[in-house]
């Protein structure tokens, strides 16, 4: 692991997707010895970046995140020489396995040749120039990735019905604070001390006084991007609580069990090797059993409810779409919308940049079908774009409230 | 106390008074030319004078942000008018309405679902109005022209900006208002019932409401004939979002403050802005007085006795004529609108000519634009030049060594890169992002000004809206925004001279300022405007240079063109001639082939004749279609004779293939394997228009691809045969070349049988075969044998493999005949000096819906068709900058780099509107082309079927390609 050069960057720049997760994945790979900054400049002058940068037609996600790249360079003297960037690929049949290309292209349309760009993949793309994943960092960003969902879910929970304004969010503040004082000690890390942590976390929520309140449930869904990141989708959650809503994100957990599973159900359905299945696996196992740890410290305070596991959510998209449909969110998206609407949030956005090429088809292409399946449904897409205005989306959206709110009365 | 419901739309401010018995005591309803808060005002304050206190709600797309600041109850549009429709109405099943720029559907009766349209599908009442313009009639004429059709166009029928550009051309072509006007209207169904139906059936009661509907009879016709139901327009059917806000408990409100808070609003609202144009007098002196330099003088034509040389630029929607003398300089000038006319204004021009100044001796002649061939036809006029080379030799005139010419006129934009002399790059705008001079005139005149005026007010912008770079439908919405935020008319006029430079720079021409050159030419009409030309300047950060000519450059090219070409006697019409001149314009059918397409004859009295909207030689020349020189055409031909005969014998029954997306590649394969499994198998042949119509209703998202869009049509033409089973698989992984480094399809093309499956009901009692399968992997028999045994279980795996060898041994045939076929073309071409072009998209390109029949023009226009697939296969796996892992990129990219090695063969990029995934391949088949200079010419095809601007594109290619291989 020593060997890995990406260390040696003074300034490992990220792009701010899920403000909470990522800040709990920078102190885990701070800890681990690469300097990681996560970007969180937001002014309009991002898009404009990215629209110089790149092709107009590129999706949204590619355009914003390539944008805030470009317009963090600009404004903040970072050294070419000892910068790099870093993104995720997943290297499936979806255009964004290309945004790594593409931000290597824009960076070099706009002088900046020298800034590395590296890629954190487990489908050995970019062999040249990606961050080393080895199992103690998989296991690290699993327990990131279980604090991240937890307090995002149950922040989402319990910040409607708040008695006190900006408590819910003090709350997760100081946990983030906590729990990345502990990660870099080497801490919260471990089985034993997730479960402990998952439980005070979830007690420590709990006991924040609410009241009664009479809140519209509204799911949101999409692409990854947009569904989380505030610059991508014009603060759709901002929106959605001032609007009177509790609203429900599905976690990163499910995103990271459907990228494992498909690589097995690919198998499956098409044949290989079966050592591979095996490993894979194994991995998977480990995962849900994180999932479990999660679930359990939910399901001990009555004022939670806890989400569906992910095996239950993947059944639910058996009896709607094949399990072979795995470009960009893939069945995952079209199960989570269902699997809403099982829980009590029918009323759905299903966030896409526009013209998302799977989202034609898990997304708009498979509503009729959630509709047979949960008459009451209440789904409403929404395409996110440069131009794309922000009146024209609330205005949908306060649409799907208002036969939201027609269906409680 | 009344009740008051505000109804703030996109175009018009409605209200209603209702009393405690839910009367309507007062109504009405205005347009607000944009000036919201204005009009609000006024309306509140003509309220209050009755009522100062009353209960108030506001509604509408232009109503929120408003009824926010003033803390009135807001309620959304759609919903209101479901509570006013429950409440007025008996029972109602579906209810359509129409507004300013939203199409909505709501249904009722067994599960509520409303449906707005999307970002994308601009249109409607602003639709209507805008296509009035194009027609030079009044909004409210339309109706009444429509009653008195005959004859029907397709137009598409997507949006706004796409419907224009099929209208633009048949108003040039001749095409009478009244067919047009209900074209337009077919136009409008057509899109609100395939956008927003999404699979939903329109049936019962339909109610139609809002202003496009409620004033135009003939386009309730049209609705009622498309979805074969009568529906009805109720009374108040204006008013309903204002009777549903007003139904729907209103606080109670009092006038006076809501007022006062709105006097506020105004004043504080911001918007996003950029920097302004110019920051004083001064500094616009300096600016005019350089660009006051690039003149080209005139002669007053009375003191000129002698030869002269005429150049005629008839573009889409203005004409221009330049008359020269032996010195260039001007003699006469014209630019006016064509409308059409374009013959008998250059005639009356001649005419004039001949009479007042007999001295005057027009030695050569020329025309060029959208109408050259029209004109040349009528007027025996000298020389046609493609439009690229007229721009460029006007553009030389000025500035010997010019680097770059962007021209932005009324409906295009068009750039040239110049590389040692000759056009190296030409861009055009697609007909998604035209948001060039006709667009800041609509904007114009929107907002009741005219165009120079209204670019004027913007030069001392302080604020200007940021619009960023998009095209007209979003473009609508923005300004609206921007004006609700209270951005001044300045502002706004500052901010879409800017946007128009970007959407050149950032949509059209793709680069960054720097790559563009030092010499820039400048012109089109559109750069008259100091606001436009000085927003250019500042993007790119260079002076440029503006002719005193910008808007006649093509005519002075095509001048000077006549005058560089001069010819023994010119074969213009004198005045005799002219005035002898008869035209006859015949509409009629071809019938020369299938396809029978639309023709216009333009007849002439002297036997000349010019025909429009052919796709083929045939009635021109009476000779067959030169399909040796066409791939295309081959293939289909091939790919026709995959389909059993009737009195096939089915041992296992009958099985349909749609013919769509990925089919195109793999149907051989299919085919041979199910024939060999003992199925007679029929598939659906080649998309039309009807097929089209027929599949449209159960199309889930209407920002696909066309392509994609096609299957529904297929499945539904399937589904009226007898047949067993429906065979059309997932595919996440096609076929691998090994010209990648991985083999998927796009999510489209691999998924769309998922579609299939969730929204055409009819295939749930089918077997509709939709299984995910890979062809490409080791246990694919075994695999396969799974999944159809599930459907037909006696089916054995020696069978199926025995099928399989069959089917892999008729697609590489299939391979091998076209391989051969290209070895061929590519041959005879050589032999006959014709340039070869790889027309290279997707295999589903093939479709002549599709495509346009593209192939068959490009033959026309002297050059040869291959494919990329052939071409590919004589290639192998290069090195990309993209991720190649897709097999139909991999195919792309590999021809691209085969075409660098042969002088005569060039790419030309076939690209689907809406296709993601092109994004990314465009810019990378352009930079391998550019590798070694090779001209990139990318055409964007969707369901428009108006060729002109790919004629003009392909000309210009075929031009430059011609004059870099004479100088070589």
């Amino acid at each position: 692991m020593a060997k890995d050069k990406s260390k040696r960057f003074k300034h490992i720049l990220v792009p701010n997707m899920a403000p909470i997760h990522f800040e709990l994945f920078r102190n885990i790979f701070r800890h681990m010895g690469y300097q990681v900054d996560v970007l969180t400049n937001s002014s309009n002058n991002l898009i404009q970046e990215g629209l110089r940068y790149v092709h107009n037609d590129t999706c949204y996600p590619a355009l914003v995140v390539i944008g805030q790249v470009l317009d963090a360079l600009k404004t903040k003297n970072y050294d070419p020489e000892t910068t790099a960037v870093v993104l995720t690929q997943t290297g499936g049949g979806c255009r964004a396995s290309n945004y790594l290309k593409l931000l290597r292209k824009a960076l070099d349309r706009a002088g900046y040749e020298k800034v590395s760009v590296l890629s954190l993949n487990l489908a050995h793309l970019e062999k040249e120039n990606h961050i080393h994943v080895d199992l103690k960092m998989i296991r690290r960003m699993v327990a990131g990735l279980v604090y991240g969902d937890l307090l995002m879910f149950l922040g989402n929970q319990i910040r409607p019905y708040e008695k006190e304004t900006g408590k819910t969010d003090d709350v997760i503040e100081k946990w983030v604070t906590k729990l990345s004082h502990e990660i870099n000690h080497g801490h919260a890390l471990s089985i034993h001390s997730m479960k402990k942590y998952t439980k005070q976390i979830a007690h420590d929520l709990a006991t924040i006084e609410t009241e009664q309140r009479n809140k519209i449930k509204v799911g949101v869904v999409g692409e990854i991007f947009v569904k989380y990141s505030s610059v991508g989708n014009n603060n759709l959650e901002q929106f959605l609580l001032d609007e009177g809503c509790e609203i429900r994100v599905p976690g990163i957990m499910g995103f990271v069990l459907y990228s494992i599973s498909a690589r097995m159900d690919a198998i499956e359905l098409y044949g290989g090797s079966s050592i591979k299945h095996w490993i894979i696996r194994l991995l998977y196992r480990y995962v849900l059993k994180m999932e479990k740890v999660m679930i359990k410290a939910i399901d001990q305070e009555k004022k939670f409810e806890p989400m569906m596991p992910f095996t239950h959510t993947k059944e639910t998209a058996k009896k709607i779409i094949g399990l072979g449909a795995i470009m960009g969110e893939g069945w995952l998206l079209t199960a989570e919308m269902a699997v809403l609407c099982e829980e009590g949030f029918p009323n759905i956005i299903c966030t896409q940049p526009f013209g998302c090429l799977p989202n034609h088809i898990v997304g708009k292409g498979m509503i009729r079908k959630i509709k047979e399946i949960e008459p009451n449904a209440n789904i409403v897409p929404i395409d996110y774009d440069p131009s794309a205005t922000k009146v024209n989306q609330e205005n949908r959206i306060k649409l799907m409230l208002s036969v939201a709110r027609n269906d409680t009365k | 106390m009344v009740k008051i419901g505000l109804d703030i739309g996109s175009t018009t401010i409605k209200y209603v008074v209702m009393n405690e018995k839910n009367e309507i005591v007062e109504k009405d309803y205005a347009r607000h030319m944009s000036l919201i808060t204005n009009k609000a005002i006024e309306i509140l304050t003509f309220l209050q004078q009755k009522y100062p206190i009353c209960k108030l709600s506001i509604s509408g797309s232009a109503g929120m942000g408003l009824a926010k600041y003033c803390n009135v109850h807001f309620v959304q549009e759609v919903y209101s008018e479901k509570i006013a429709a429950d409440q007025l109405l008996d029972h109602p099943d579906v209810i359509i309405e129409l507004g300013g720029e939203d199409a909505k559907i709501i249904f009722l009766s067994s599960g509520l679902e409303v449906r707005m349209n999307g970002s994308c599908a601009g249109g409607t009442g602003a639709f209507i109005d805008q296509m009035a313009l194009l027609l030079h009639i009044d909004g409210s004429e339309v109706n009444e022209y429509a009653k008195k059709y005959e004859k029907m166009y397709t137009i598409a029928s997507r949006c706004g900006v796409f419907a224009k550009s099929d209208i633009q051309p048949l108003i040039n072509q001749g095409a009478k208002k009244e067919d047009l006007a209900k074209s337009i209207f077919y136009a409008v169904a057509n899109q609100t019932i395939g956008g927003l139906s999404q699979g939903r059936e329109i049936k019962g009661k339909v109610i139609y409401l809002g202003g496009p509907l409620t004033f135009n009879s003939e386009l309730r016709k049209c609705f009622d004939e498309t979805l074969s139901i009568q529906g009805m327009c109720p009374e108040n059917s204006l008013y309903y979002v204002a009777i549903g806000a007003a139904l729907l408990d209103p606080r109670e409100t009092e006038l006076e403050d809501v007022i006062h808070l709105l006097k506020q609003y105004q004043k504080t609202s911001t918007y996003q802005c950029i920097d302004g144009l110019f920051s004083n007098v001064e500094e616009y002196e300096v600016f005019k007085k350089r660009h006051e330099q690039h003149v080209v003088l005139s002669r007053p034509i009375e003191t000129y006795e002698g030869n002269a040389y005429l150049g005629i630029d008839a573009g889409s929607t203005t004409l221009k004529i330049v008359l020269i003398d032996e010195e260039n300089r001007l003699l006469y000038t014209d630019y006016q609108p064509n409308n059409g006319q374009a013959i008998s204004f250059v005639t009356t021009f001649l005419k004039h000519l001949y009479k007042d100044y007999p001295n005057i001796h027009i030695v050569s002649s020329a025309v060029t634009g959208y109408g050259e061939e029209l004109l040349k036809a009528a007027l025996n006029i000298d020389w046609g030049v493609v439009e690229t080379i007229a721009h460029y030799t006007s553009a030389s005139y000025f500035i010997k060594d010019v680097d770059f010419i962007i021209d932005i006129g009324g409906q295009d934009i068009k750039c040239f890169k110049i590389k040692n002399g000759y056009i190296d790059h030409i861009f055009l705008n697609e007909a998604c992002s035209s948001g060039c001079g006709s667009f800041l005139q609509t904007f114009a005149n929107a907002l009741g000004y005219e165009m120079a005026e209204f670019a004027k007010l913007g030069l001392y912008a302080d604020k200007p809206v940021d619009l960023g770079s998009r095209c007209t439908v979003f473009m609508n919405s923005l300004v609206k925004q921007a004006q609700k935020d209270g951005a001044s008319i300045e502002n706004i006029s500052a901010g879409l001279s800017i946007s128009v430079v970007k959407n050149a720079l950032y949509k059209v021409i793709r680069t960054t300022p720097d790559q563009l050159g030092k010499n820039i030419v400048v012109q089109g009409g559109t750069f008259y405007n100091d606001a436009v030309l000085r927003a250019f300047e500042k993007e790119l950060g260079l002076d440029v240079i503006r002719p005193n000519i910008a808007g006649l450059m093509g005519a002075y090219g095509a001048a000077l063109y006549a005058k560089r070409h001069p010819v023994q006697e010119s074969t213009l019409l004198n005045l005799k001639q002219i005035e002898q001149m008869k035209m006859d314009i015949i509409d009629t059918q071809c019938q020369g082939c299938t396809n029978h397409c639309s023709l216009t004859i333009h007849r002439f009295e002297n036997g000349r004749k010019y025909i429009q909207g052919n796709r083929c030689d045939k009635p021109v020349t009476n000779k067959s279609s030169q399909d040796e020189y066409n791939i295309f055409q081959y293939k289909r031909k091939l790919l026709s004779q995959y389909q059993s005969k009737e009195d096939t014998n089915t041992k296992r029954g009958v099985i349909g293939i749609p013919l769509v997306l990925n089919m195109y590649d793999l149907l051989p394969f299919w085919y041979t394997l199910f024939t060999h499994l003992g199925f007679k198998v029929v598939t659906t042949g080649f998309s039309t228009q009807a097929l089209y119509i027929k599949g449209q209703k159960t199309i889930p998202s209407d920002t696909v691809c066309y392509p994609a869009k096609l299957v529904h049509g297929h499945i539904e033409s399937l589904l009226e045969q007898p047949i067993d089973a429906l065979f059309y698989p997932s595919m996440t992984y096609n076929l691998d070349e090994h010209l990648g480094d991985n083999h998927y399809n796009c999510p489209v093309v691999a998924y769309y049988p998922e579609v299939i499956q969730v929204n055409v009901k009819r295939l749930r009692d089918k077997k509709f075969i939709h299984d995910y399968i890979g062809i490409s992997n080791k246990q694919f028999p075994k695999k396969f044998l799974q999944v159809l045994n599930q459907y037909f279980k006696d089916i054995t795996l020696k069978e199926l493999k025995k099928a399989i060898a069959a089917g892999k041994e008729a697609y590489q045939n299939y391979h091998y005949l076209v391989d051969q076929e290209v070895d061929k073309i590519i041959e005879r071409s050589r032999q006959e000096n014709r340039q070869i072009i790889v027309l290279a998209g997707r295999p589903y390109h093939l479709d002549p819906k599709v495509d346009h029949e593209i192939d068959k023009l490009i033959v026309n226009l002297g050059a040869s068709v291959v494919c990329e697939d052939s071409i590919a296969r004589r290639s192998q796996k290069h090195p990309t900058t993209v991720i190649n892992q897709w097999t139909y990129h991999a195919r792309l990219y590999a021809a691209a780099y085969y075409c660098l090695d042969y002088d005569d063969m060039n790419l030309i990029q076939l690209v689907s509107f809406g296709c993601g995934l092109d994004a990314v391949t465009t810019d990378e088949v352009k930079s391998i082309l550019e590798k070694k200079d090779k001209i990139y010419t990318q055409i964007k095809i969707d369901e428009i079927t108006n060729l002109g601007a790919a004629k003009i594109r392909l000309r210009s290619l075929l031009s430059a390609i011609g004059e870099r291989n004479g100088k070589r």
